[in-house]
């Protein structure tokens, strides 16, 4: 990014009927041909220039349904008012304040099932670019180097531990040290970030942005211990009881990938996306042999990926990048009821995907040594809504085909991992078996202990995560300062009534 | 980091290692294992703990350098450091006094399963342990397994220790002619392990093995490491390593490992034609993590 500021004088605001003929500005994108190629972001991030333009747009609403539609309540009106009079760093610091991680969710939130879906603009036009300036001003703020670090309260001599480090635990820690409190953070693999290390791929979220974020918490205070899983390494009762600390706060994610449960699904070559991604983005097998792990040799090879969300894009876009010679999306329902952002769609098309919707693989079928070589599958119809409203898929008889694949990807979702569960005997959990947390204070059933994020919720979205993270750091700071529980015991479901 | 404290050769290629790690030799039990990783390039290898001292704040691990990261890890020697290392991890052995237990090891699976022996002679179980290797030199442990077994019973591939012949032959002997099982653990190598389960079944023994499929997170996250058993999948990584091998699909399990054969070789045999490059790089890594512990994303790629 260009962040000569001197570049740019603040324009004076056209009149709300001529601001919405200034057309959205687009993102500078890498060229779908070259980036097939590569691993580099495709999103180039908004000029200076394309960022003031676009924060002309916002009509400055009385009541900014943006706002409500941010889970966090993202001052947008506010933020977006500071870059146009070109004040990026105060909008950078607005934002902070409900959303600590904005150069993450600048790029990664569903904007238009949330901000943007909910932004006035979208009513008669191209909402407004939430996210891009989101994106924009965090960017800013990071290249000129000017991210300021908050004031840390005087020692509570209170610690907390923090199990799991996505972006639920992340944003508890930030919160936690800034209120004096010791905080260590405890994750299992060796590297920081969850899911943003080891699932979301480069070419969407550069690590080097997450470890810009980490090393700001670092600078803090905040400390890191990689290479312990809770549960084995130690319990949390261990935490508590041993080692001191006086809350804790687990934030596990919903690791645990789903499969099909289909004939053949555990040929050779037919991998969870969880392993696919993780093995490119955590152990830069794409380097092979400069890097020592290993992953499926795609080049000229066809590939499907089985799921339509963010993993599926994320899973088919890397097989893209690693050579495939076809890659297919192949998903039950149609293109419009994908949960994938929308952006990710149109990214996935434009680099030749080939979508194969209304579909759904029912066998995978292997070579004579065992590697998968082609996957059948049936057509489906959307039937009749469902209770949940949606069309259910219905499969249409007698149209079943065989395509041929050397590669198969399973995205299907994740269930809750049960390491801290099963080895905390008084934490209560729901059905499925997440952990079960008062949706506003996120105590559990047990004393001191505080659940959030995906391992709370099932698989749900960066910023939810987030704001799990930071309830859950000021409902650890009252208990920290009050030493209150009994009070809140009635709200939190019990281990007998497990929901 | 973890630092190596003691290292010596067993047997050609198999080395034992004691490495520094507090928590790991606290928490551990019989039947765990660690996942290691030696540079910032590094795969993430499983390995069992072999045997621990809390005192001590260290663990023993048991290598046989099979591919390029088993053979540089045999290249560390004291003073030397593991840049990581994660743990106990897996679901600890099943023991308790079962009457007669039979331990089989097979080559390298004699380190793997003593721990497991040793934990079944501490309560109070009849111990016959069984080691094979191809040959003599490759015998590995004998004392200690001696030290914690009521009977030992040794066969080599090409008779020069012990009985001549594979450890199914031992065990059909021993079912033939010695008194009652209650339960045989075998480990080694998966045709090994399934032959003891088709030497079993008919008589319907409890038999457990340890499954080595590959692996890469270790806590249950990526399924890699997923196995079939009668009761469908499971992930060898938090589910087993052991499970009940009259109903492991060993076939599957020999077939999943062959997945990178051919990038194995490679790996390897570029690692051998500079050893010393790669030694370099571990040192490196641990260097480097020593000044500057808040580098760690070396994978990011910026
Ligand atoms: C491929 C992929 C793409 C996605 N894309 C998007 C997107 O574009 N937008 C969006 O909003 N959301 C997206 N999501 C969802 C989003 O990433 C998650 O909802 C979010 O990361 C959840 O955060 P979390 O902090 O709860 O858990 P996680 O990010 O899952 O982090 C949990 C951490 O805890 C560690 N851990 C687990 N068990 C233990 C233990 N016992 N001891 C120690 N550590 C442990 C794990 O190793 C992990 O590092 C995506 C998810 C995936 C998998
Ligand atoms: C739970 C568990 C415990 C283990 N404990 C020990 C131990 O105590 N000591 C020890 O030396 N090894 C142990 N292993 C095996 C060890 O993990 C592998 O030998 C190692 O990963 C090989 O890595 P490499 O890079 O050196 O060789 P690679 O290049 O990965 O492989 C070289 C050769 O070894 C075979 N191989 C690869 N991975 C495995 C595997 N997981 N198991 C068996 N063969 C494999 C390959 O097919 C190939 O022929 C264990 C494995 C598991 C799953
Ligand atoms: S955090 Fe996400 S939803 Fe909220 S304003 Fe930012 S991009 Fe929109
Ligand atoms: S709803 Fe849209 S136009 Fe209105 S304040 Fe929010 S961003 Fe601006
Ligand atoms: S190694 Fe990843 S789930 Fe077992």
């Amino acid at each position: 990014m260009n962040t000569d500021a001197n570049d740019f004088a603040p324009q004076p605001r056209p009149s709300k009927k001529d601001r919405m003929k200034i057309p959205r500005q687009p993102m500078p994108e890498q060229d779908p041909a070259r980036r097939r190629t590569n691993f580099e972001e495709v999103n180039q991030g908004l000029t200076i220039l394309g960022a003031a333009t676009e924060a002309l747009r916002c009509l400055e609403c009385g009541d900014p349904k943006c706002t409500h539609g941010c889970p966090v309540g993202v001052k947008v009106k506010d933020f977006v008012d500071l870059i146009a009079v070109g004040d990026f760093l105060g909008a950078a610091a607005k934002i902070r304040e409900d959303n600590i991680l904005p150069a993450i969710t600048g790029r990664v939130c569903p904007q238009e099932t949330q901000c943007e879906g909910c932004c006035i603009l979208g009513n008669k036009f191209e909402p407004l670019g939430i996210g891009y300036l989101e994106r924009f001003v965090a960017d800013y703020e990071r290249e000129t180097g000017r991210i300021g670090l908050p004031a840390i309260a005087p020692p509570t001599g209170k610690k907390v531990a923090i199990v799991g480090s996505g972006p639920a635990g992340l944003s508890a820690a930030g919160d936690l040290v800034r209120m004096g409190h010791a905080v260590t953070v405890f994750e299992a693999l060796h590297e920081i970030g969850g899911v943003l290390v080891y699932g979301i791929p480069e070419f969407r979220l550069p690590k080097a942005i997450v470890r810009h974020e980490v090393d700001a918490m670092r600078a803090m205070g905040v400390d890191f211990q990689t290479n312990v899983v809770i549960g084995r390494t130690a319990t949390i009762d261990d935490l508590m009881a041993e080692e001191g600390y006086d809350a804790v706060f687990v934030a596990t994610g919903a690791g645990l990938p789903k499969f099909l449960g289909a004939p053949g699904e555990h040929l050779n070559g037919v991998y969870s996306a969880n392993e696919f991604l993780t093995r490119v983005n955590l152990m830069r097998a794409d380097a092979f042999p400069e890097s020592d792990e290993p992953v499926y040799d795609c080049r000229g090879r066809d590939v499907a990926v089985v799921g339509g969300g963010n993993t599926a894009m994320d899973a088919v876009r890397t097989a893209c990048r690693l050579g495939a010679r076809t890659s297919y999306l192949v998903y039950r329902r149609s293109e419009a009821e994908m949960p994938a952002r929308a952006e990710e769609l149109k990214h996935a098309k434009e680099e030749g995907v080939t979508v194969m919707a209304l579909t759904n693989p029912v066998e995978f079928l292997g070579d004579a040594d065992g590697f998968v070589n082609a996957m059948r599958c049936v057509r489906m119809e959307l039937g009749e809504p469902d209770a949940s409203g949606r069309r259910s898929p219905v499969v249409v008889p007698g149209s079943e085909f065989e395509t041929s694949i050397q590669m198969a990807v399973i995205a299907l979702g994740t269930s809750a991992n049960p390491l801290v569960q099963s080895t905390t005997p008084d934490l209560a959990t729901t059905r499925k078996g997440y952990i079960a947390a008062d949706p506003e204070t996120l105590r559990t059933s047990k004393r001191g202990v505080f659940a959030g994020g995906d391992i709370v919720t099932g698989g749900a979205t960066v910023i939810l995560a987030m704001g799990a993270g930071r309830k859950a750091a000021a409902s650890i700071h009252e208990y920290l300062e009050t030493g209150a529980w009994e009070a809140k015991e009635a709200e939190i479901p019990s281990p007998a009534g497990r929901g | 980091m973890f630092p190596i404290v003691e290292a010596e050769f067993l047997a050609p290629d198999v080395k034992r290692l004691v490495v520094e790690a507090p928590r790991v030799a606290r928490k551990r039990k019989a039947g765990q294992f660690v996942i290691l990783r030696l540079h910032d390039r590094g795969e993430r290898i499983p390995l069992t703990i072999a045997d621990s001292d809390p005192g001590r704040g260290t663990i023993t691990i048991i290598v046989q350098g099979v591919g390029k990261t088993t053979k540089l890890l045999n290249m560390l020697g004291t003073g030397d450091a593991i840049l990581d290392l994660v743990g106990p991890l897996g679901t600890p052995s099943h023991v308790e006094r079962f009457g007669t237990v039979v331990v089989i090891g097979g080559g390298l699976g004699a380190a793997i399963a003593y721990p497991t022996a040793k934990a079944m002679k501490e309560a109070g179980n009849h111990v016959v342990a069984i080691v094979g290797a191809r040959n003599k030199e490759l015998v590995i442990l004998e004392e200690e397994i001696a030290a914690i077994s009521d009977e030992l019973l040794i066969a080599t591939d090409d008779g020069s220790y012990g009985r001549r012949g594979f450890v199914t032959d031992v065990l059909r002997d021993r079912m033939e002619s010695g008194g009652p099982i209650d339960l045989v653990l075998a480990i080694g190598p998966p045709r090994m392990m399934q032959a003891v389960a088709e030497t079993t079944r008919p008589r319907g023994i409890k038999t457990v093995v340890s499954l080595n499929s590959l692996m890469v997170d270790g806590t249950g996250m990526c399924g890699g490491c997923r196995v079939l058993t009668n009761a469908g999948a499971r992930f060898a990584c938090v589910d087993g390593p052991e499970f009940d091998a009259h109903e492991v699909d060993f076939e599957t399990l020999v077939r999943r490992n062959r997945t990178y054969l051919k990038d194995e070789a490679d790996s390897l045999r570029r690692f051998l034609e500079h050893p010393e490059a790669e030694l370099e790089k571990v040192r490196e890594s641990c260097r480097l993590e020593q000044r500057h512990p808040e580098a760690r994303c070396e994978a990011g790629r910026s």
